[in-house]
């Protein structure tokens, strides 16, 4: 009998759907092996695992449900008597205003100090002469705050430059990311931003300046770790004229782009890195670059200046060593990353759709 | 205090999943755990998931065979969130406790081991099912949980036959098998 069959007679047996006969051979069979029996206790406390985890499931969403509609009915109120609350909420909600007027009340001040120093007669020229160009790159940079505090995205003009931007995403769902390390270069302070605009702070924990990959962290109190990422790491390269897409940050939205790997090396041969033929911008750098079955084959890191839609990413395998180097280095920070893919067998918008929630802006404020 | 036959039938009742019941029990009882976990620094939040946490744990002892309860299903919830929330706050390190308002408690440290249990075993089952990977997740759901037979799941995922959906449960079986007491055997 093979495996197979066995564990169907397994199954019949335990859900009773064997006649008489063949009950009561199945059960001499079992009493004189104890293989069999010791396999049928194991089967049936699995399949209880099983079964309970879908009663567990379906009590907890009637749970959920019976929630929502006893306080759509009204029948459970919404209970406020947290006072700390209520102040930090209306501090959370007027900050800006104190900000923007704080910054104000500064900047008359400054003009007014400006204006008796140009008005008292006995200041030399010179003085004169640069304390308005101070005033007026003050002007400058309070209009910049103000910009700032009115479109909360606009930290760093995006899109302006790929030294201050660029894309990164999740490795491991614990808050680490992966992205280019030129992305970074320079960065006194980074802030990651996800597809719904929510903005993190992070830092770099490592980085490999020749495999151009770098991995950041979210230190961020406010973010909340997701429980799995639906792709995988390949640790083997692709197909040539295999199918590949990125998604990535070139502009303040979500951008997904495809195209297909044309060489197994990069630029000069380069094996560390692998040649697409798909647009990219500025922007795009630190994406990441999958395949049809939804693994991540590689980082973007860069084109070709002189040829249109030749792109350079580096191999994921260089990410899992990195991450061993780190893991050798430094026990604080376990990386887990794992190379199955959980959309493997789904359409590509599905798999984008599920993808996206793991790609990040990444916004470098430079020192 | 006792209990009624009426609270034994809403009882009996939650742990075969019955929505009335739980509404009911909810409806009862939600407004009292709000009020205690709201006066002692919990937000609605913190009721909520407190809450629900109790019903889970009152539907798993209405499951188990050789349970039975007691006092009132109001006394038992109470005791369960007030010790779940007692064990939140000392995790946090927050303000103690400030008011009783319900001095009738029963003891449950016992049946809070055992949910502590199945909630891990239940997590170590969700985990394994995220991981096999589609179609294998909805397959073994189909037949498991919904308890669909194999010839509408035949249908349903395109098999031809439904002798090849029976092979293909079969390894995705083996599969999540090696996924979960790997998981398990760690714990």
């Amino acid at each position: 009998m093979d495996q197979l069959q066995l564990a169907e007679n397994v199954e019949k047996y335990l859900s009773g759907q064997l006649n008489d006969a063949e009950k009561k051979a199945f059960e001499e069979s079992r009493q004189n092996s104890a293989e069999l029996d010791q396999m049928v206790v194991e089967y049936q406390s699995f399949i209880e695992q099983i079964e309970r985890y879908g009663d567990v499931r379906r009590f907890k969403s009637n749970l959920y449900d019976t929630h929502q509609t006893l306080q759509e009915e009204g029948i459970i109120k919404e209970q406020k008597i947290n006072t700390t609350a209520k102040i930090i909420n209306l501090w959370s909600r007027y900050r800006r205003v104190a900000v923007v007027a704080a910054s104000i009340a500064g900047i008359t001040a400054l003009f007014i100090s400006g204006m008796i120093t140009l008005f008292s007669p006995k200041t030399p020229f010179n003085d004169i002469e640069e304390l308005r160009r101070k005033v007026s790159s003050l002007e400058r940079q309070s209009s910049n705050q103000r910009n700032e505090l009115n479109n909360f995205k606009s930290k760093i003009e995006p899109g302006a430059s790929v030294k201050f931007g660029g894309t990164s995403f999740m490795i491991d769902a614990k808050g680490y990311l992966a992205t280019s390390a030129h992305v970074l270069k320079g960065a006194k302070k980074i802030y990651v931003q996800n597809h719904e605009g929510e903005e993190f702070l992070a830092e770099i924990i490592e980085s490999d300046q020749t495999a151009d990959i770098a991995i950041l962290k979210i230190t961020d109190a406010d973010f909340k770790p997701s429980k799995q990422l639906p792709y995988g790491f390949a640790k083997t390269t692709t197909d040539l004229s295999e199918s590949v897409y990125t998604l990535g940050y070139p502009k303040d939205e979500i951008v997904y782009n495809e195209g297909y790997l044309s060489s197994k090396t990069g630029l000069d041969g380069d094996t560390l890195s692998c040649q697409l033929t798909i647009s990219a911008n500025p922007g795009n750098s630190g994406g990441p670059v999958l395949n049809k079955n939804g693994e991540v084959i590689g980082i973007l890191s860069a084109r070709q200046a002189s040829a249109n839609g030749v792109v350079f990413a580096t191999k994921s395998k260089n990410i899992y060593k990195l991450l061993q180097t780190m893991k050798e280095s430094d026990t604080s920070n376990v990386v887990k990353i794992h190379n199955t893919s959980s959309i493997k067998n789904i359409n590509r918008s599905s798999q984008v759709k599920k993808v996206q929630e793991h790609v990040y802006m990444v916004k470098v404020v430079l020192g | 205090m006792g209990i009624t036959e009426q609270e034994k039938i809403a009882f009996k009742a939650i742990g075969n999943n019955e929505k009335e019941a739980i509404e009911l029990v909810y409806k009862e009882n939600y407004g009292l755990i709000q009020h205690f976990v709201v006066y002692n620094n919990g937000t609605e939040d913190d009721a909520r998931d407190i809450f629900q946490e109790a019903m889970m744990v009152l539907y798993e002892k209405s499951k188990q065979p050789d349970f039975e309860l007691t006092c009132q299903i109001k006394t038992y919830l109470y005791s369960v969130c007030r010790r779940l929330w007692l064990k939140k706050l000392q995790h946090a390190r927050r303000i103690e406790m400030q008011i009783e308002n319900f001095d009738n408690i029963v003891p449950v440290e016992e049946d809070l081991e055992d949910h502590e249990k199945l909630t891990n075993q239940y997590l170590i089952m969700r985990t394994a099912m995220g991981k096999i990977g589609e179609p294998c997740k909805s397959l073994i759901e189909a037949f498991y949980v919904h308890h669909k037979n194999m010839q509408e799941i035949a249908g349903f995922f395109g098999y031809t036959n439904a002798d090849n959906a029976k092979n293909q449960k079969y390894k995705c079986l083996v599969r999540l098998k090696k996924l979960f007491f790997a998981q398990y055997k760690n714990q």
